[in-house]
């Protein structure tokens, strides 16, 4: 049986063979027969003005090689200095974490050739992390378990400190990639930026649910960064990225195989996909008797796919050592205190707060997250909607207009005082259901507040109960067959003259009252 | 720990630098003096002695997030043996290996 071959036992002369082996082994087929057994490695552009160690701007683009100077550039004579403000984010990062924070701990040079470094050595840490050994709690959706969905608990091996790269431009070549190019051209602006990684220990047992639990880490740790302050987190613009660590374990084994790590994986569902691929892949150089190359693999977003990066370098061939033009970093107890007194709330006690106050379920409230409706809800309510017309109108309408605009709803031209209003106005009669709906598209095409969509569109239910007799009247006449039948005592007859009265008010009457008007009418 | 020749060649590979085989040769012999003169210190090295990095007692040496000017990109690329698209530009990047 190919499914039970151990990653630890087979002819070393498959070590270079093992890369060759194409297929896919179906996903339910691989979790079937193999553990799987993942990490992840997230590194974090910090939200600072400046870069790590120069006063150059820690912003997104700008003109090639503008934001440098000579520090970021590694010019002869030129000294770093570490940003208090990085270091300080990179504390709240680990405090958040549950990590405990360095008493002492030293940056290093992190040596190698290559030119998206000026220095030929990135300042990073190496033994001597920041923060060490903390958790996250995740919340992955399984359909199968009660609740619909089921918690774990990520381990945190390290938060640590290092300067961001500079952007390289491969030129020539067909594919725009590194390999095949001709040259490559560097732009600095990046190099320098303060870098904050975030290592996961190994995350094992989530069988089937791997790459969810995958996406479902960055999910949070996405939302805890915002949370904090310390970074945009926009993935799409490289502030958070991901690499991926991905090995399976023959079922029952216990014996963990050789783990792949896979780079450029730029969106959450990027992280999920390439856990999946890299699950189907090495399943069928497992069944095939090879073994797992340690080394790093690319992801390709149109594919969905990963192929062989370099093989990995070792850490020794980094040649780690301190980095002797900083000086060693020892934050107090006082300092450390403070921070942690200034963390906000986070988002796991947030939303458990907000459970409570809004009354709904574990499933609902995930329903409104998945939704990416958390924060416009929250914003509802305290614009003065109760919980249950925030929840409606954002899931039930706006969510369905941002699937259909292929938007976030929380980018949709409608603020939650907007939303509240609208709610409000149905509460107070003024609007229909129906009608508020026609007020939400004014509102999203740029008409103007709800008040204004509804008075431009004249859309207010007409509660004038005489406008409201004379339509019901109307419809009586021209409907005496209908009449008869209800005065007969089919009341269900009543439906047919209650849409011809919201016809001719053009649906901007109170369908429940004209119900009860029209019956009070031929009752008597 | 004496240098041999085959740690100067895997050095010199990380470091992109092609040697010739008797420079491979020359080298190793004049690394592995050196690193036998260096290793003296640790004779004297005694278990009161924690290593260290750096030769002055400070710490937590830090700077404001302040930003200051940067340099005029002319003046940065004046350096660059080749520039295009005021960019570095830099030879092929490493055939994978």
């Amino acid at each position: 049986m190919t499914g039970t071959v151990s990653a630890a036992s087979g002819p070393s002369a498959a070590v270079e063979k093992g890369a060759a082996v194409t297929g896919l082994v179906p996903f339910g087929d691989a979790v079937s027969r193999y553990d799987p057994v993942i990490g992840l490695e997230t590194h974090v552009e910090l939200g600072t003005a400046t870069k790590m160690f120069c006063g150059c701007p820690a912003v997104f683009g700008g003109d090639p090689n503008t934001h440098v100077c000579p520090v970021c550039l590694g010019l002869p004579g030129s000294l770093p200095v570490a940003n208090r403000v990085a270091i300080e984010y990179t504390i709240r990062i680990g405090l958040a974490l549950n990590c405990q924070i360095a008493s002492w701990c030293r940056f290093a040079r992190k040596n190698y050739f290559y030119p998206d470094m000026p220095k030929n050595f990135q300042i990073s840490q190496y033994d001597e992390p920041l923060c060490v050994d903390g958790w996250l709690d995740v919340t992955i959706d399984d359909p199968g378990a009660e609740g619909g969905s089921r918690a774990i608990r990520v381990g945190i091996e390290r938060v640590h400190l290092e300067e961001d790269t500079g952007k390289s431009l491969h030129v020539g070549g067909t594919t725009g990639r590194i390999h095949g190019a001709d040259y490559s051209l560097v732009d600095y602006n990046r190099a320098g930026i303060p870098l904050v990684e975030i290592v996961t220990k190994p995350v094992d047992g989530t069988g089937e649910l791997a790459p969810a639990a995958a996406r479902a880490y960055v999910t949070e740790l996405r939302d805890l960064l915002r949370s904090l302050e310390v970074s945009d987190v926009r993935m799409e613009e490289g502030s958070l990225r991901c690499d991926v660590n991905t090995s399976l374990s023959p079922r029952g084994s216990g014996v963990w195989g050789t783990r792949t790590e896979t780079k450029n994986v730029n969106s959450l569902r990027s992280v999920e996909r390439a856990v999946r691929h890299e699950i189907e892949r090495q399943a069928a150089v497992l069944d095939s008797g090879e073994r797992v190359v340690l080394q790093t693999r690319h992801f390709h977003e149109d594919t969905g796919t990963t192929t062989a990066g370099r093989g990995k370098e070792e850490a020794q061939d980094y040649r780690y050592f301190p980095e002797p033009d900083l000086l060693p970093i020892a934050p107090s107890s006082q300092w450390v205190d403070a921070i942690r007194a200034g963390l906000p709330e986070l988002p796991a006690a947030r939303r458990a707060r907000l459970m409570g106050e809004w009354a709904v379920s574990a499933r609902e409230f995930m329903d409104i997250r998945n939704a990416g409706a958390v924060d416009a809800v929250a914003a509802t309510v305290a614009a003065g909607a109760s919980a249950a017309e925030a929840r409606k109108w954002w899931l039930n309408e706006l969510v369905r207009r941002a699937n259909e605009a292929g938007a976030d709803v929380a980018d949709l031209p409608i603020s939650p005082a907007a939303v509240a209003r609208v709610a409000e106005l149905v509460k107070a009669g003024t609007l229909s259901d129906k009608l508020a709906r026609q007020v939400i598209d004014g509102v999203l095409a740029g008409e103007g507040t709800p008040d204004e969509v509804v008075a431009a569109r004249g859309l207010a239910v007409v509660s004038d109960e005489g406008a409201l007799l004379t339509a019901v009247d109307a419809a009586i006449a021209a409907n005496p067959d209908v009449a008869e039948k209800v005065r007969g005592g089919k009341i269900a007859a009543a439906g047919a003259l209650v849409g011809a009265v919201m016809k001719a008010t053009r649906g901007q009457a109170d369908a429940t009252r004209v119900r009860e008007l029209i019956l009070d009418r031929l009752r008597a | 720990m004496p240098i041999a020749r085959e740690d100067v060649a895997h050095l010199a590979r990380l470091a992109r630098l092609a040697l010739a085989d008797d420079e491979l040769d020359h080298l190793a012999a004049q690394l592995d003096q050196i690193i036998t003169a260096v290793a003296r210190v640790q004779e004297v090295a005694a278990d009161g002695i924690p290593p260290t990095s750096h030769s002055v007692p400070m710490q937590n040496v830090f700077r404001d997030d302040v930003t200051e000017p940067c340099l005029p990109a002319e003046a940065v690329l004046a350096a660059a043996p080749a520039a295009e698209q005021q960019r570095f530009r830099v030879p092929r990047i490493l055939a994978e290996e």
